[in-house]
C-alpha cells in the first residue's frame, strides 16, 4: 500500500504489497495512526542518481524517517569474479563504480598484486595515476553537472559533460573504449600509451585548468545555490566516522582522511598535493571540497607528466604472471610456453587472504581478496564507499525538508552500481 | 486566409495521412528518463554539449511515464527491477516504442548469473536493440534514428492493432 498501484493492462505485481504493519519499528508511531505521511522516492526518480528507492516518513514537508531500500542493481559481480581467473575478473570491476572505472581496476589490480607479489615497474605507476586522475576529474565532472541539474543549473550540467568528452577521448585512446577500459592491469597497465597521448594529456590541463574557475564562478556564490546548500544535511565528524563515511562527504565534515596520504600506494606519497577540508559538514561545504579536488587532482597530472618518460617498461616483466609481448612469440619457445598457459590457465595465487584499499572519487573503496592456491579466487568482496554513503543517507536527512533530500542525495555523489555491485 | 496568405506563392503540399502523422511522431519524441546502470551515463553524454541529441527533437526528458512515448533501457535490469519496469512500460500511454541500450539490457551481456534479467524482452517488447558494452553516444543515435525509420514505415491499417 505504500507503492504503485496494481498495474491494470497486464496484472503485474506491483513493486511492493507490503503492509503497513510490517514497516511497525521502521517507521515512527504516528506513522501508523496516519498523523505523519509515508512518501514513497524512486526507484524511477531522476533525482536518486540510479535506481535507489527511498520511504520518507514526512511530517508536513520535514523528512522524520528515511528507509533507503538498496539492490535494485545487484548483478553478482563478486560472485562472477570467483569463477574467473584473475587477469578476467578485472573488466568486471569496470562495471561497479560506472563513473570511474579505473579506480575500481586499480583496487583489484592492487590485491591481486599483493597476493601474488607481482611487482609494477615505476613508468607503469606513473600512467597508473594519471590514469587515476584523470578518472577522479572525470567522476567529479558527472557529479557536478547531475548534482547542479537536479538543483536546477541546467548549464553546468552541459559544460560539465562538455570537459568530461575530453577526458573520455583520452581513455579511448589508451585502451580502445570510452568508459570501460579495463586499461589496469595486474603488473601494469595493458599497452604502452600511444604518441599521442602526451599531447593530449597536457593540453587538456591547460584547457581544463580555467574551466574549473568557471564552475566556481557559476556555483559558489550563487545566492540561489547557497540558499539550497548551506546549512544542509548537516554531518558531524563523529557521526561520519561512527558510519564509515569517507572520501569528500568525511572531509567536508572537516576530518583529514585521504587514503592517497594516509596509506599511500603507486607513489602519492611522492607526490605534491593537498587535501581540502570542509568545516561545517553541510552540503555546501561538500561541494567545495570536491571542486578543490578536481584542481589538486590537476596538480598531480602535472607532476606525473612531468616525471612520465617517453619509453620504458608499462607492465612487469615477470612471464609467469605477465604474458609475454607478441613479437617475442615467433622467436622463443618459452614465450609461447608462457603465452599458452596464461591465456589458458592463468597464474595461480596462494591460498592467502589480502586487503588494500584507495581513495575513488567517492571514498574509499577498499578490495578483499582470498586465493585458492589455484587460478580463481575463492572470495573477492569489494567495501565500497556508496554502500556507507547511503547508510548514512537517514543521518543526514532527518529533520531537513524533502527538497533538500534532493541536494543531500546530490552531494554524497552515490553511484548505485558501487552500491549494490 | 491563414494558410495561403502565409505561403504565399509556396502553393498546396499534399501528402498522406501515414506521411503526416509518422513525420510528427519521429520530430519531437519523448523519452522517459530512465537510466539504469553504466549505459545511463552514456546516454546523458548523448544528450549533453557533444552529441547534443535535441537535433532530433528529444532533448526534453520527461520523467514521468505518462509524458513520453520512448523508453530507453540503459543498463543491466536485475529481477528486483524488472516488475518496475514493467509497470513503467504499462503506464505509457499508446503508442510507445522501446530501444534497448547496451548488452546488458538485450541480451544480459556479460552477467550471465542469478541477478540479471537475460535480456529486457523477457519483460517488455523492444523495437531496436543498441549493441555495446557500454554503447557510444554516436551509436544509440544510430539506434534512434533506426527507430525513426521504423516508425516511418509503419502503416495506418496497424495503427488500431
Amino acid at each position: 500500500m505504500v507503492t504503485g498501484i496494481q498495474s491494470r493492462e497486464t496484472g503485474t505485481k506491483a513493486v511492493w504489497e507490503g503492509s503497513l504493519e510490517e514497516l511497525r519499528g521502521l517507521v515512527t508511531e504516528r506513522a501508523m495512526t496516519g498523523e505523519t505521511m509515508l512518501l514513497n522516492m524512486g526507484p524511477h526518480h531522476p533525482s536518486t542518481h540510479g535506481v535507489l528507492r527511498l520511504l520518507l516518513e514526512l511530517d508536513g514537508e520535514q523528512i522524520v524517517t528515511c528507509l533507503p531500500d538498496i539492490g535494485f542493481l545487484h548483478t553478482g559481480i563478486e560472485k562472477n569474479i570467483e569463477d574467473k581467473t584473475y587477469e578476467k575478473g578485472v573488466p568486471l570491476t569496470d562495471r561497479m563504480d560506472y563513473l570511474s572505472p579505473m579506480s575500481n581496476n586499480m583496487a583489484f589490480c592492487l590485491a591481486v598484486e599483493k597476493l601474488a607479489e607481482v611487482d609494477v615497474p615505476e613508468r607503469a605507476r606513473i600512467i597508473r595515476v594519471i590514469c587515476l586522475e584523470l578518472a577522479r576529474i572525470a567522476s567529479h565532472m558527472v557529479w557536478l553537472g547531475t548534482h547542479a541539474l537536479d538543483m536546477g543549473a541546467m548549464s553546468v550540467f552541459l559544460y560539465c559533460f562538455r570537459e568530461r568528452e575530453h577526458i573520455l577521448r583520452i581513455f579511448e585512446m589508451i585502451s580502445g573504449q570510452r568508459m570501460m577500459g579495463s586499461y589496469l592491469r595486474p603488473g601494469g597497465v595493458w599497452r604502452d600509451l600511444p604518441p599521442e597521448f602526451y599531447k593530449a594529456v597536457t593540453d587538456f590541463i591547460t584547457y581544463f585548468e580555467p574551466k574549473v574557475d568557471d564552475y566556481e564562478a557559476l556555483l559558489t556564490r550563487n545566492p540561489i545555490w547557497l540558499d539550497r546548500t548551506q546549512g544542509v544535511g548537516i554531518l558531524e565528524p563523529e557521526v561520519a566516522l561512527a558510519w564509515g563515511v569517507t572520501g569528500a562527504c568525511l572531509r567536508g565534515s572537516g576530518v583529514n582522511w585521504d587514503v592517497r596520504k594516509a596509506m599511500p600506494y603507486s607513489d602519492y606519497d611522492t607526490y605534491d598535493f593537498d587535501v581540502p577540508l570542509g568545516e561545517h559538514g553541510d552540503v555546501y561545504d561538500r561541494f567545495l571540497c570536491r571542486v578543490q579536488e578536481v584542481r589538486q587532482s590537476v596538480r598531480i597530472l602535472k607532476q606525473a607528466m612531468k616525471r612520465l618518460p617517453k619509453k620504458g617498461p608499462f607492465r612487469s616483466d615477470n612471464r609467469k604472471f605477465v604474458p609475454p609481448p607478441r613479437r617475442e612469440l615467433g622467436q622463443s619457445m618459452e614465450a609461447v610456453i608462457h603465452h599458452f598457459k596464461l591465456w589458458t590457465h592463468g597464474f595461480d595465487a596462494p591460498d592467502e587472504e589480502v586487503y588494500v584499499s584507495l581513495e575513488s572519487p567517492r571514498g574509499e573503496i577498499g578490495c578483499y581478496l582470498h586465493g585458492t592456491g589455484g587460478n580463481k579466487p575463492r572470495r573477492v568482496h569489494f567495501k565500497t564507499p556508496s554502500f556507507m554513503h547511503i547508510s548514512a543517507l537517514p543521518v543526514m536527512s532527518e529533520g531537513y525538508l524533502l527538497a533538500d533530500m534532493i541536494a543531500i542525495i546530490g552531494s554524497v555523489d552515490i553511484v548505485l552500481g558501487d552500491c549494490d555491485r | 486566409m491563414g494558410v495561403t496568405s502565409k505561403l504565399g506563392n509556396l502553393g498546396i503540399v499534399t501528402t498522406t495521412l501515414e506521411t503526416a502523422v509518422n513525420w510528427g511522431r519521429t520530430g519531437a519524441m519523448w523519452p522517459l528518463l530512465f537510466g539504469l546502470a553504466c549505459c545511463a551515463i552514456e546516454m546523458m553524454s548523448a544528450q549533453a554539449s557533444d552529441y547534443d541529441l535535441s537535433r532530433f527533437g528529444m532533448e526534453l526528458n520527461r520523467a514521468s511515464p505518462r509524458q513520453s512515448d520512448l523508453i530507453i533501457v540503459a543498463g543491466r535490469v536485475t529481477r528486483k527491477m524488472a516488475p518496475v519496469l514493467r509497470q513503467l512500460y504499462d503506464q505509457m500511454a499508446d503508442p510507445k516504442w522501446v530501444i534497448s541500450m547496451g548488452d546488458c539490457a538485450s541480451c544480459g551481456g556479460v552477467y550471465n548469473n542469478y541477478a540479471i534479467v537475460q535480456g529486457v524482452d523477457e519483460i517488455i517488447p523492444v523495437d531496436v536493440y543498441v549493441a555495446g558494452c557500454p554503447p557510444r553516444p554516436e551509436q544509440l543515435i544510430h539506434g534512434i534514428m533506426t527507430l525513426h525509420e521504423k516508425i516511418k514505415a509503419e502503416r495506418i491499417v496497424h495503427w488500431a492493432s
